[in-house]
């Protein structure tokens, strides 16, 4: 996958709906280049300030854009996405929670094919600091995002919004966040994204927010452990009970799998510092970064 | 959602996979008339959890006294904390083989897996473990689907004893029955060939995934939805995740990432707590419902309130909870962390309409809300 930039064209499907419409304009205010909206029953019309095509293969034909941002009904998606997909999308930010998976795994395949990164299903979306930002983060409040040198990789939203403001009250900054969704089945995992951050210019350090259930975690501390770059982690869930789904619907623990203690012992041994509780993000920061100073 | 197997094997006949002649039956007298009609009877436990066989909940009945016998020692029985209200009465198959087949959704591959071993009877876990050569696994593209070329591809060289093409055609029926009823799993143990040489499903579980219940209307209503406690059954009703937990320390927060932490940072300073309630997502204009909620479970000793907006937006949802403090006036400490989008607007409101101010974190509001818990008690 490729991190957003400010010079990408950004296509929004679903902008007309009341959250397509309050997100674009808050993405437009902080530079995201949104070249035009979808909605086939107002197709032909201007929303936001930019057109609204019938389809994203209408966007494209039109002026091109590079990735799009979903603002669309579960039921919705399958079409939406292979709309995007067959019309050459490159990034696919898709927000929407509660999608049927086998309509996640037929968008997912046919993405695959053509070379299409999908972020999500069920994310806040990515951000871009100083540049631009897909999907609902608050990238504009200064409290929780500040130009800086750290990548902030979350399958959470609400949970990474705490972990920025942590961030930027401890006197650092960001470069990207990476949401990648709460879903069990994810274009991009976590290992992904820390791939993805770790060869982003500026980015020093990854704090990597993680949760009960799946596999990514551990997959993710194998790359962490051949990175240069110090990565904290956070993994959210250690007090939740076995066999239940903890709102996401990829944050179960089945038996020994998936467990907290399971992903903190990866992490660890591949020297990542884990919190024990997210306050704790600014002082590991700061040794993080301390150390990398007495080393060089 | 889970499927029992009585809820579950109309789903493999209607794919046109064969399944034993059965009757439901709710009491033992039921179960006695139904083993008049079908001879030979196996009298099953229907509960949604495995290891039925192994508490005692599957009994071979030779006559329909036995029969009755057999259902009154099973209806009533406790498996894995399910009581058992109804009895499958099926009739006998003569095995000669038992296979295992299924058809699950593999995070890993990002697709469909469909998978066989000459091994049935056994669970999964176990076969994965005492003979992986026997597993045989395919990863299928869910656009192209899985066609009996495939399904002779997957058990090519297995010795079935003549029952090859049998046990392809089914695997490719069950593939079909996957796609057409939204299945995150569907998994036949064991899948057998019977003297006759006719390959049948012995047993089904079939695991509905949650996101298509809306479009799968005709079956859902036959799944069993998991055991809810009164305040899980009204935040389903409400939309609200709410699960009841053990402690005492109420948490209310948005987004089902900082729930979970709101819960471990409180576990983390010494407290338990009382539920996991997330108002995130499209929930979070119901602040006041989801307000009426935790503070409804007994025993509740203080409340942390842990806001960090995104999608959610603190000043909706503190005017949500404050609507609701009025109302109910709870006699209870209550501490908040509040961040992200609408903070401000969120902080002033709550400073105007209650007098408070929110802690600098969310370890703060935890701990705080930790030891008023101990105070009180």
């Amino acid at each position: 996958m490729r991190i957003v930039r400010r010079e990408h064209r950004v296509l929004v499907q679903g902008i007309t709906g009341k959250q397509g419409t309050f997100w674009t304009e808050r993405m437009q205010e902080y530079g995201t280049n949104v070249v035009g909206g979808v909605n086939p029953k107002k197709a032909g019309t201007e929303h936001c300030s930019v057109p609204v095509f019938g389809s994203a293969k209408e966007a494209m034909e039109a002026g091109g854009f590079d990735a799009t941002v979903m603002f669309i009904p579960p039921l919705g998606v399958k079409a939406a996405a292979l709309d995007a997909i067959e019309a050459g999308a490159k990034t696919i930010v898709c927000l929407t929670e509660h999608i049927p998976v086998q309509d996640v795994m037929y968008f997912m395949a046919a993405a695959r094919e053509a070379g299409t990164a999908i972020i999500g299903p069920n994310t806040a979306g990515t951000a871009t600091v100083g540049e631009c930002f897909l999907g609902f983060m608050p990238a504009f409040n200064e409290r929780i995002f500040k130009k800086g040198s750290v990548g902030v990789i979350s399958r959470s939203g609400s949970l990474a919004t705490l972990m920025c403001q942590n961030i930027v009250s401890a006197g650092f900054g960001q470069t990207a966040f990476l949401g990648i969704g709460g879903d069990p089945i994810l274009g991009t995992t976590t290992r992904d994204a820390l791939e993805a951050l770790d060869a982003f210019e500026g980015t020093e350090a990854v704090v990597m927010v993680g949760e009960i259930g799946g596999s990514m975690e551990e997959d993710a501390a194998e790359y962490a452990a051949t990175m240069d770059k110090p990565v904290v982690s956070f993994i959210a869930g250690g007090a939740a009970p076995p066999g239940k789904k903890m709102g996401h619907a990829g944050a179960i623990v089945m038996g020994d799998k998936g467990t907290y203690a399971s992903k903190k012992k990866a992490l660890e041994a591949a020297g990542v510092n884990v919190l024990a509780t997210p306050s704790h993000v600014g002082d590991a920061l700061k040794e993080a970064f301390g150390a990398l100073k007495q080393a060089s | 959602m889970n499927f029992e197997e009585y809820a579950a094997k109309p789903i493999l006949a209607a794919a046109g996979i064969a399944v034993p002649e059965s009757i439901l039956a709710r009491d033992s007298d039921a179960a006695m008339k139904a083993a008049e009609t079908l001879g030979l009877v196996v009298v099953k436990a229907q509960v949604p959890t495995g290891k039925r066989g192994k508490a005692g909940g599957i009994q071979l009945a030779k006559t329909p006294d036995e029969a009755r016998a057999h259902a009154e020692t099973i209806l009533g029985m406790t498996i894995a904390t399910h009581v058992v209200e109804k009895v499958l009465v099926e009739q006998c198959s003569d095995i000669a083989r038992e296979f295992y087949a299924a058809v699950l959704n593999d995070p890993i591959s990002k697709g469909p897996m469909v998978m066989f071993s000459t091994e049935g009877g056994m669970d999964i876990e176990e076969i994965a473990v005492e003979t992986p050569e026997k597993l045989r696994k395919a990863a299928v593209d869910i656009r192209e689907g899985f066609d009996l070329a495939a399904a002779r591809a997957l058990v090519d060289g297995l010795a079935l004893d003549g029952a090859e093409e049998g046990v392809a055609e089914t695997l490719v029926k069950l593939y079909a029955a996957y796609t057409a009823n939204d299945a995150e799993l569907l998994e036949i143990n064991p899948l057998v060939l019977t003297g006759e040489g006719q390959v049948i499903a012995l047993d089904c579980k079939f695991s509905l995934d949650d996101s298509g219940i809306k479009r799968q209307q005709e079956i859902a209503p036959n799944g069993t939805p998991d055991k809810l406690t009164g305040l899980e059954q009204r935040g389903e009703d409400l939309g609200i995740k709410y699960i009841e937990l053990d402690g005492d320390v109420a948490v209310l927060a948005n987004g089902a990432g900082l729930t979970m932490t709101t819960m471990d940072v409180v576990r983390h300073h010494g407290g338990d707590p009382a539920n996991f309630c997330e108002i995130g997502g499209e929930a979070y204009t119901k602040a006041t419902d989801g307000l009426k909620m935790v503070l409804d479970k007994p025993g509740v000793k203080s409340l942390v309130v842990n806001f960090c907006g995104a999608f959610a937006r603190c000043d909706v949802m503190m005017d949500g909870i404050l609507n609701a403090w009025d109302e109910l006036k709870p006699d209870i400490p209550v501490f908040f962390s509040i961040a992200g989008t609408g903070d401000q607007v969120a902080i002033e409101m709550l400073k105007e309409r209650m007098g408070l101010d929110p802690l600098p974190n969310m370890d703060a509001a935890c701990k705080a809300a930790v030891d008023a818990a101990k105070g009180g008690a």
